[in-house]
């Protein structure tokens, strides 16, 4: 026979929580009920501090910010399926994951308000910096992945990206090397539908993003994004694949932002009203509320007090920024090499006089 | 390093000490370096394009991949800046990879890697992270290659700070300077001058030495006008200055080694003591590193110049094919030609 398929691929897509609160019991992850409780309490928390940045940069206490209102689950879930030894390399939207590996609060606020010392993270905190270059994080999760294997040391390398970075030869390079190299990496789209103004469908021509993940040998699966038990089955498996040594994989997570792109957006410009409408129906929090409320694992009671204790915690994150001393120009120069070259340190002294006088 | 000492023997050091010391080349200087560095320090990986069962394009990297194995060194995907970027993770937790670019001219797709990440790690994160990395790449021209494989950019990196940039000339400097950069804690663009890679040989230690980064060599010292270049270019000038010894001028030659950090007192020195100065480089003119040369000689030893300094560099053309290619590498008659202006001002 002069042709015949020899390559067939499949993509599977994971529901388990639907908008109205009901789950398919059969796929429900073997979670207790504190552990369910607390992917609920995260991703208030992630809500509660990014619109508080939005407020903040209203007010011109905060530069640009990225809001992630809408894209909680996948963050909640894939913090609690992580490990205390596995890495944390995100994209820039990000805030929920990072808070909850570990990065402070009113640092990370730092980050937005302009401050480099918003990603001197604490050395215990694996979690990489900011990067702004849109996809070009993908490879450095190929590169953790790979390193770690290499150091002999346990650990599993997640990075997180949008579905307009796929569009980016990074991704594409990075999840060609993790593929080539097996490395300890999960690759995360978080695909929330539009790259600023350009809608998913003009990204790709593709069916679907995890589809992505056949062409380069590596397992690919698309799911719920606003569902974070499809989210955290997905994640569980994919990290369990990557720690027995049996490679990286791609998780589409299929959610929405259900904010402007940047503060410094309007998503008004080019999105439809009644499709914003369709996807708040889809808000990853309230129907994770229904769900506990319907397994008797939350009341309103519980959320008054929840509610009061996230906005004291965003507070005391706003107190401790603002509460930074402020930047020595001076570390401007300070940190561009582990020791500073007599040149550098000329430039230096010229912006110390001209600061001084 | 038995496997690698072809016509070794014992010649007396500066300070009368017996050195084990063998006669090679700046490609075989590359490659002993790299295995020296892996010796001594685990952490140090060898990526790249065939950098393993081949031994590299250019054999830089024969026999690494027997000694030490596919884990340490790694036949990439033919993929710049998935090679680049893959390093930068890798060298932020804690390895030390010596990633290769196979040609310069093929560095484009990994600038942003090398400019957007490489350079910025630690500047970012405050010292938090950083880029313990290096960077190889084969530059220039002169081996009649095709399109793209004789490109001269080190200014690119020149301004980008945060990378360090070293360019050796002969074969001792190329194993002392590629010690130095892997063991450096910031990230290393190291330039191989491709053309002189096998052009001579040169007696260098057997056992691991280093060579201070941000540190010229005068391989010609001279009294009477300075001649100032790094990797190719330095040959180029020594030949210009042996043809002036037969004319009675005295030429200093000054071998930069790194171009960041740059050894401004070594330079400085010179050129306040002969007065007048050309600056040799084959990358174009314009923004080439010779204008920062230039400036910086104004800026501090104007008042010591007999004349203005004079720049022997290539054209602000596209690098031409292997026919023409001789018409645009600066040359000894070239050379003899811009000192002749620095006289005749």
């Amino acid at each position: 026979m002069p042709r015949k398929p020899i390559v067939t691929a499949t993509i599977e897509r994971l529901e388990i929580l639907s908008p109205d609160g009901s789950v398919d019991e059969a796929l429900l992850p073997e979670l207790s009920g504190e552990d369910m409780v607390g992917l609920y309490r995260e991703m208030v928390r992630m809500r509660a501090y990014d619109e508080k940045a939005v407020k903040l940069q209203r007010q011109g206490r905060m530069g640009t910010w990225a809001p992630l209102k809408g894209q909680e689950a996948p963050q909640a879930a894939l913090a609690l399926a992580m490990e205390p030894e596995d890495w944390l390399i995100p994209a820039f939207r990000e805030h929920g994951i990072m808070l909850a590996r570990g990065v402070p609060g009113h640092v990370l606020y730092a980050y937005w308000a302009g401050d480099e010392r918003g990603s001197a993270f604490p050395e215990d905190v694996r979690v990489f910096p900011i990067p702004v270059p849109v996809g070009s994080q993908f490879a450095h999760g190929a590169g953790v992945g790979m390193s770690l294997a290499l150091r002999g040391e346990p650990g599993v390398a997640v990075t997180f990206g949008g579905d307009g970075a796929t569009s980016e030869g990074d991704f594409h390079e990075a999840l060609n090397f993790a593929g080539v190299f097996r490395a300890r990496t999960i690759f995360v789209i978080q695909n929330n539908q539009w790259a600023i103004s350009v809608p998913r469908e003009k990204q790709t021509a593709a069916e679907t993003l995890a589809q992505k993940a056949v062409a380069h040998g590596i397992p690919g699966i698309q799911v719920d994004g606003n569902d974070v038990f499809a989210v955290h089955v997905a994640a569980r498996e994919a990290l369990d694949r990557a720690r027995s040594g049996e490679g990286p994989t791609l998780i589409e997570a299929v959610t929405y932002r259900l904010g402007d792109h940047t503060t410094a957006d309007d998503a008004g410009r080019y999105r439809d009203p009644e499709e914003l409408a369709r996807w708040q129906e889809r808000d990853p929090i309230p129907r994770m509320r229904r769900f506990l409320e319907a397994r008797g694992l939350w009341d309103e009671q519980q959320e008054l007090v929840l509610t009061d204790e996230a906005t004291a915690w965003v507070e005391a994150q706003v107190e401790a920024l603002e509460a930074m001393p402020a930047p020595d120009p001076a570390d401007i120069f300070r940190y561009m090499y582990a020791e500073m070259p007599a040149s550098l340190r000329e430039q230096m002294e010229e912006l110390r006089e001209e600061v001084s006088s | 390093m038995s496997s690698t000492i072809h016509e070794a023997r014992r010649t007396a050091g500066p300070a009368g000490e017996a050195a084990v010391t063998e006669k090679v080349t700046i490609a075989t200087a590359v490659r002993d370096a790299l295995a020296l560095e892996m010796e001594r320090d685990p952490r140090v990986i060898v990526m790249g394009e065939d950098v393993g069962v081949n031994g590299g394009v250019f054999r830089a990297t024969e026999g690494l991949l027997e000694r030490f194995g596919p884990e340490r060194v790694l036949d990439t995907p033919l993929a710049e800046d998935g090679i680049i970027g893959t390093a930068v993770g890798m060298a932020m937790t804690g390895l030390r990879p010596v990633a290769e670019i196979q040609f310069m001219g093929f560095v484009y797709p990994a600038v942003n890697q090398l400019l957007a990440h490489m350079a910025r790690i630690r500047n970012r994160t405050r010292g938090r992270f950083h880029a313990p990395m290096v960077v190889r790449m084969p530059y220039g021209g002169g081996i009649h290659a095709p399109e793209s494989h004789s490109e001269s950019y080190e200014a690119m990196f020149l301004n980008a700070p945060g990378i360090k940039v070293v360019v050796p000339s002969t074969p001792r400097d190329t194993r002392g300077l590629l010690a130095s950069a892997i063991r450096d804690e910031d990230p290393v663009v190291f330039l191989e001058p491709k053309r002189i890679y096998r052009a001579f040989r040169e007696e260098v230690p057997v056992e691991p030495f280093t060579i201070p980064l941000g540190v010229a060599s005068i391989p010609h010292p001279g009294e009477q006008v300075t001649l100032v270049a790094w990797g190719a270019m330095v040959r180029v000038c020594l030949e210009a200055a042996r043809a002036l010894e037969r004319e009675g001028i005295s030429a200093e030659v000054v071998d930069l080694r790194t171009l960041n950090p740059l050894d401004r007192d070594t330079l400085l020195e010179s050129v306040r003591k002969t007065g007048r100065c050309v600056v040799v480089h084959e990358a174009p003119r314009t923004a080439g590193f010779g204008a920062e040369l230039v400036a910086l000689i104004n800026e501090h030893a104007l008042l010591d110049l007999e004349a203005p300094v004079q720049r022997v560099t290539g054209f602000d053309t596209v690098f031409p094919y292997a026919r023409l290619e001789h018409h645009y590498l600066p040359n000894r008659d070239r050379v003899l030609r811009a000192v002749k202006k620095t006289f005749e001002f």
